[in-house]
């Protein structure tokens, strides 16, 4: 028996237009990043707490913080969900309920988690948070998302091992909401499955420890008489076990007629100028297959906007085609972006076309720029002058999250950024 | 004092006699593409001969499924876990909530093992699973003395713990080696290699076993771990299981390790000064033993790890 269970698309005025428009989902390291995000155009964004979330290392968010973001994205039409993703040690699981109802009463609308005991926590203490599957539970085949369906579970986040063609069987089988990852760096093991960082430097990786020991370098040996190591690779050609980002730029209208539910960026890391440039590229996407999908056509640009925030090659993971070594990366595991965020647009005056800016990168009179926003189409233009916020002019904009003062001809908006060519 | 049962992953329906007359209670076997990092590949007869075999000298066999299962494995699982529950098994072990699902439509009622391996880490996640039909959790590997005698104080299933032999750190589902000859356009026939081949981290001067399966590419820890000479504090605590993996070892090794094991348990529920004097002893024997290319440490039961 084949159901689909809830309709993408339908025929209105004689035309197709898809009426199950898929979630944009974005990573808020901080209030911040939560805003840029659902201000480029996210429809729910996940942020992390400050214990049970998997990234020790981000700046994470206090209860107070959370219940901020939680208002801001109410106020835009956006969601906020929690990562509660952690594999729980006897240690945490004190203080979890407590953290669950605050999370509950913050208002946050469900929690991204894989480990059942905060699952079924979850349940008994903060009800009205919706439960999602973590890809840390490695969700790859229909009957384990049947499973976690049958458990009361809203929504499984799928293992990033999985095919178009399984997500496509497993929404036909099973009436649950499908989240995949469709952007940024992913592991390369399966998730939850490494626990490189707990021999090597004995942190846990799967309580947010990671230190991304698949990125480094080593030799591979030979040893066939238990005595002697043969080396396999040279100083040249080291092994390592880095994958390229995951971008499926390409691949959204498949996506958006897969029926699935979700499409999720990675990065709670990532600057504020990653977060824009990728929301807003997935988000014009989405919008402009959703409104016309029979006379979409794919624009190269998309690719080359994305390409302004990327640090390392990107693949398309296990989506179409299984992942071989054009997949991976070796010797360099990340390059410079080709564009640096230079600054964030605070005013505009559109009668003296002057734009305060708050400096985020070194720039100069002469330096070609180039502006991008939600309201806009990207342009370029050469600054000019650049004035202090005293009026006084200076040769250059060299102090972080300085203001200064700039002619822009064409109007810009608060929150728009200003990148230049490195 | 309950008596833990030793387990033993054996490399092949050979070793099963010789094992049990060594002091093993039970087995885990199985075949790749239904379990992880087995240390023998057993068809499904070999599957039937060993549970013969085992049964005879009244000794147990689980059998894994511990995979990582994709759509096209669903059928596949269910088929399997018949053929397992009619061959006589007396557990099955399992990861994937596939099997709980597959073992609800066959309506059978094999006893289940929990081993997710990297996810057994507390001890209300293990009482979850049995409330689901385990019974028994096989912790993970990454856990302390404390964790785990804290998860048996609070457990409602068995617990099983690994005390001896190789773990893995790290699985993916790519061919890692295999693309990592073809980026360095040499070949190599990696299947073959299993054993022979391993990454060097020069940093920590450890060689990582590394081997690749129709499962992916797995790469295991730098050292054996053997605690033959701490067991007295988890026997009390009543650990229900030991587990000595068998992996990447010949069965002559096995059978020692198993020898020298099965007299250390008994010792400690039975005469512990007796242990006392003689752990040091046994310790030393293993090491007598041990692969030039496998140092002994204690796993993580006396390591601390922050995150």
């Amino acid at each position: 028996m084949v159901e689909v269970f809830d309709r993408i698309s339908e025929i209105r005025d004689g035309k197709r237009v898809i009426v199950k428009k898929p979630e944009l989902l974005a990573p808020a390291g901080n209030l911040e990043k939560l805003k840029i995000a659902i201000h480029y155009g996210a429809d729910a964004v996940y942020l992390g707490g400050e214990e049970y979330s998997l990234r020790a290392n981000a700046d994470n968010f206090t209860i107070d913080e959370i219940r901020e973001g939680v208002e801001f994205a109410k106020k835009h039409g956006a969601k906020v969900y929690g990562t509660t993703n952690i594999i729980a040690h006897n240690e945490n699981i004190d203080g979890l309920e407590e953290y669950l109802k605050a999370l509950e009463d913050a208002g946050v609308t469900g929690i991204i988690v894989a480990d059942p005991l905060i699952i079924e926590t979850c349940k008994r203490v903060a009800p009205k948070l919706e439960r999602h599957l973590s890809t840390q539970q490695s969700l790859s085949n229909w009957k384990a998302a049947q499973y976690w369906k049958e458990e009361g579970l809203e929504r499984v986040v799928l293992a990033r091992e999985t095919s178009a063609e399984e997500i496509r069987e497993i929404k036909e089988k099973v009436d649950i909401e499908v989240e995949i990852f469709v952007h940024g760096a992913m592991c390369i093991a399966y998730s939850g499955r490494c626990v490189l960082s707990n021999h090597m430097t004995a942190r846990d990786s799967n309580r947010g420890g990671c230190c991304h020991s698949c990125r480094w370098n080593y030799d591979m040996f030979q040893n066939t008489d238990d005595k002697n190591f043969i080396p396999l690779s040279t100083e040249n050609t080291p092994f390592t076990m880095s994958s390229k980002d995951m971008n499926l730029i390409k691949h959204v209208p498949e996506i958006i007629e897969l029926g699935v539910d979700s499409l999720k960026i990675e990065g709670r890391m990532k600057s504020i100028h990653y977060i824009a440039t990728v929301v807003s590229v997935y988000r014009k996407v989405i919008d402009a297959y959703c409104a016309d999908p029979e006379n979409f056509v794919f624009k190269d640009e998309w690719l080359t906007e994305l390409a302004k925030c990327a640090n390392r090659d990107t693949a398309e993971g296990f989506f179409k085609e299984f992942p071989g070594v054009n997949e991976q990366l070796f010797k360099n595991h990340s390059h410079k972006t080709s564009h640096e965020f230079a600054g964030m647009v605070l005013d505009y005056d559109e009668e003296s076309k002057m734009v305060t800016l708050q400096q985020r990168n070194y720039f100069k009179p002469g330096d070609e720029v180039e502006f991008f926003g939600p309201e806009i189409e990207n342009f370029t233009m050469v600054v000019d002058k650049i004035f202090d916020e005293k009026g006084n002019e200076i040769d250059a904009a060299r102090h972080p999250l300085q203001i200064v003062k700039f002619r822009v001809d064409q109007p810009v908006y608060r929150y728009n950024m200003m990148r230049k060519e490195n | 004092m309950n008596k833990p049962e030793l387990l033993l992953t054996p490399t092949s329906v050979d070793d099963i006699i010789p094992l049990s007359e060594a002091g093993a209670d039970s087995f885990v076997i199985g075949e790749e593409r239904f379990g992880l990092r087995l240390a023998g590949e057993f068809s499904k007869e070999d599957v039937k001969k060993a549970i013969q075999l085992a049964h005879s000298k009244n000794k147990k066999v689980y059998v894994a499924m511990t995979g990582l299962f994709h759509n096209d494995k669903v059928d596949e699982v269910e088929q399997y876990l018949k053929f397992v529950h009619e061959a006589g098994a007396d557990a099955v072990l399992f990861g994937d909530p596939a099997i709980i699902m597959a073992r609800k439509t066959l309506g059978i009622d094999i006893p289940l093992h929990w081993d997710p391996h990297t996810l057994a880490t507390n001890w209300y996640t293990c009482n979850y699973w049995g409330k689901k039909g385990a019974k028994r959790a096989v912790l993970s590997k990454e856990l302390s003395m404390d964790e785990i005698i804290e998860i048996k104080e609070n457990a409602e299933v068995e617990v099983e713990v690994q005390i001896h032999g190789m773990t893995c750190m790290f699985q993916s589902r790519r061919p890692l080696v295999h693309n990592y000859f073809e980026y360095q356009g040499k070949k190599l026939k990696v299947e073959e290699e299993k054993g022979k081949l391993y990454l060097f981290d020069p940093d920590r001067d450890n060689y990582y076993p590394v081997f690749e399966d129709s499962n992916g590419t797995h790469i295991m820890s730098p050292n054996d771990m053997c605690i033959i000479d701490e067991l007295q504090e988890l026997v009390e605590a009543g650990i229900d299981c030991f587990k000595i993996d068998g992996i990447l070892k010949s069965p002559e090794y096995l059978i020692e390790v198993t020898k020298l094991y099965r007299k250390a348990i008994d010792l400690c529920v039975t005469d512990v000064d007796e242990y006392e004097d003689i752990a040091d002893e046994l310790l030393e024997r293993i090491e007598e033993i041990q692969p030039e290319s496998r140092p002994l440490d204690t796993g993580f039961f006396f390591k601390e790890t922050v995150y």
